[in-house]
């Protein structure tokens, strides 16, 4: 068991890895891809570059740091965080368990680019199939996506659904699924009355009863829904050490919302680790 | 306490009552529910006489869920005079809750 897993091996990750394998503890970094910071292509007002710095090489040298300090990095997916006394992460590859988690995921969510989308958000329109699942049982329900978060969600919603779908969105299928079918055809739009009634892609149209929204890799706001952690406009809510209301979990960076830059980030990370540490030592007590 | 609100006595508990009655509309499996599940309680407390609170569990009381178009928990709905006044979906902090729901 781990004392800390962080998931997000950005600036807010990478900072509080450094700071906590500092104070000794047992921590890992758990992450899939360089998210938002590779997306930027001149970073010129971080300190100590006096030559501007593309995103990706920041953060792989971020990630060559944590290598050198001995900071396991883990190459895997988090599809699902549980909780007891401690977390389980549940990942694409496995299982691991730690003392305490700090969520630094990013803050993407990713909406649909179709006509009606927002007009269905909380009227048909899920992020959460354990959260809203159950309330379309025997029911016509699609889920949106193409990978293993997608397939996830899609195993909830089978212990419910009349009928099901998958829609890749024009995506190419990245995992494998049996006996649901699967609509590869982009979605234009989303129709209904007060309620989602239909997904029309550019070829036709499907009846269906509500659409979860699985596309990509889960951010920290899906699974901090999804364990019970406030949420607001998006952002995880934390207090002033950076702690979730479910004591060990803590978030930082871009998913609580705020100042979107690294330096912010970088701050976020280091303050947590200090209050991460404290929570571990006091728990020991 | 909260009210546990049934097809049976939501029409005496919400409908015909004299006070606002806020109903949390829940499940056991939800845990953003289960969360929300102190909260709730806190507010009866603290807003007893004033306010009545309820709770309606969608895996027993479907017609209900069905009736009220409950497409995500937890959902809360204010009542006032047999009439929904205003609904909140998902979990908030006490003060952001009663803040929506106007209260």
């Amino acid at each position: 068991m781990w004392d800390v897993i962080v998931v997000g091996g950005g600036p807010a990750g990478i900072s509080a890895a450094v700071y906590l394998k500092r104070f000794r503890l047992d921590v890992s970094i758990i992450m899939k891809d360089r998210g938002t910071l590779a997306r930027t292509e001149h970073i010129e007002n971080y300190y100590g570059f006096p030559e501007p710095i593309s995103g990706t090489d920041l953060f792989d040298r971020g990630i060559m740091q944590a290598k050198n300090m001995d900071i396991p990095i883990i190459q895997e997916e988090v599809l699902g965080i549980d909780y007891d006394d401690n977390f389980t992460l549940k990942t694409n590859q496995g299982e691991h368990r730690a003392k305490s988690v700090f969520l630094a995921t990013g803050a993407h969510r990713v909406l649909l680019k179709a006509k009606g989308f927002k007009d269905f958000l909380g009227k048909g329109i899920s992020y959460c199939a354990v959260c809203d699942g159950f309330l379309y049982r025997n029911k016509t329900i699609g889920v949106v996506g193409n990978g293993d978060f997608m397939r996830e969600e899609l195993e909830v919603l089978e212990n419910f659904a009349k009928a099901l779908y998958v829609f890749t969105n024009d995506q190419p299928l990245t995992t494998t699924i049996d006996s649901v079918p699967v609509i590869s055809e982009p979605i234009v739009a989303l129709e209904g009355q007060e309620h989602l009634e239909r997904v029309v892609t550019d070829k036709q149209k499907y009846d269906i009863d509500a659409l979860f929204i699985a596309m990509g890799t889960p951010s920290a706001a899906d699974f901090a829904l999804r364990m019970g952690a406030f949420i607001e406009n998006n952002a995880i809510v934390v207090d002033e050490n950076y702690m979730t209301n479910i004591p060990g979990l803590f978030a930082g960076g871009d998913c609580i919302g705020g100042w979107m830059q690294i330096a912010k980030a970088v701050d976020d990370g280091a303050k947590a680790a200090v209050a991460i540490n404290k929570h571990l030592k006091k728990a020991a007590n | 306490m909260a009210v546990k609100i049934t097809s049976e006595n939501f029409k005496k508990e919400v409908l015909e009552s004299e006070v606002p009655v806020i109903v949390d509309f829940w499940a056991a499996w939800c845990r953003p529910c289960m969360m929300l599940g102190p909260i709730i309680e806190e507010i009866a407390h603290e807003k007893e006489g004033e306010v009545k609170v309820g709770k309606v569990n969608v895996d027993e009381e479907g017609n209900l869920a069905n009736q009220f178009r409950i497409s995500s928990i937890p959902t809360v709905v204010l009542f006032k005079n047999g009439e929904v006044v205003s609904q909140v979906v998902g979990l908030l902090r006490k003060e952001d809750l009663l803040k929506r729901l106007g209260l």
